[in-house]
């Protein structure tokens, strides 16, 4: 089935407050294998120069799958989710997330693109505080293989 | 805490010390719980393998944060990205087996910016694949 070409340049409503807790950073550390102990501890991140328990790095993803998800799960836009592979992702950090930040995503369909038999779509998710500070933009590129 | 890498230390050329990263069938269910990621690729070898792929396949983003932890404990401050992109080249197959794969890392710091950043190129390899190309993070170091 085509991928949708309307879909390029739609932007999405803004996802529900996301609260950032300690226990999923925990738990997040926890499943990507990384004992640090200002994942977990806050007294180790104040330490750190952090006012609560940072995430790492790569935990903003949690919350723009939750903005990109809807969007890939839209039937109008045609993507078989079983089919689909991560093919880049890229961060831009005005500060890590940490415990106690409410933050909403809002992500936008920058490109669709086809490239052999595989359809590329890349898409650009701003991570804000509900307070409207800036904490991350996240791009993703998801690749929909050809059969 | 780890010793902190000072910028004024670090050279253009100057290797991060390699490592290794395992991964289990068990490391791709607690991802997939923690991320909230359940495509079956990551947990169903049989649909896996239906779709074309030589079997379960790590979530790219569980690639990515080896990758980021693996720069993170070079700079001893895990908040200390402030870019960070890769592009996913292979998948990091993982065989239902006790031993699973492997995600072998090197780096390089690239090049030195000012405001104390410095830009690290890594390379990840599994099973004999680069599993990532373009990787790139800007740390800032104190």
């Amino acid at each position: 089935m085509p991928v949708n070409q309307d879909f390029v340049g739609r932007t999405f409503p803004a996802t529900k407050p996301y609260e950032v807790s300690r226990v999923k950073i925990a738990e997040f550390a926890d499943a990507i294998g990384d004992p640090s102990p200002v994942f977990r501890d806050q007294d180790a991140a104040v330490a750190a120069g952090y006012p609560d328990v940072i995430a790492p790095p790569t935990f903003p993803i949690v919350v723009t799958m939750a903005s990109t998800g809807s969007a890939v799960a839209d039937p109008a836009l045609g993507i078989n989710y079983a089919m689909v592979v991560h093919g880049e992702q890229r961060f831009e950090y005005s500060r890590p997330l940490r415990a106690g930040d409410v933050v909403t995503a809002q992500s936008t369909i920058e490109s669709i693109r086809e490239v052999g038999r595989n359809v590329m779509m890349t898409t650009r998710t701003e991570l804000r505080t509900v307070d409207g500070e800036h904490l991350v933009t996240a791009f993703s590129t998801l690749v929909e293989r050809g059969t | 805490m780890t010793a902190q890498v000072k910028y004024a230390d670090v050279e253009v050329g100057s290797e991060l010390p390699a490592a290794s990263f395992p991964v289990t069938r068990l490391s791709l269910v607690r991802y997939c719980g923690a991320s909230g990621d359940f495509n079956v690729i990551h947990w169903n070898e049989r649909i896996a393998k239906a779709v074309g792929l030589p079997n379960v396949i790590a979530h790219g983003m569980f690639t990515m944060a080896q990758a980021a932890r693996y720069i993170t404990d070079w700079t001893g401050d895990p908040g200390s990205m402030t870019e960070f992109g890769v592009r996913f080249s292979a998948p990091v197959v993982v065989p239902d087996d006790d031993t699973g794969a492997t995600i072998e890392m090197t780096g390089t710091v690239e090049e030195k910016l000012v405001g104390d950043r410095v830009v690290v190129a890594l390379t990840a390899r599994s099973a004999g694949a680069k599993v990532l190309t373009r990787a790139r993070a800007v740390v800032r170091l104190p």
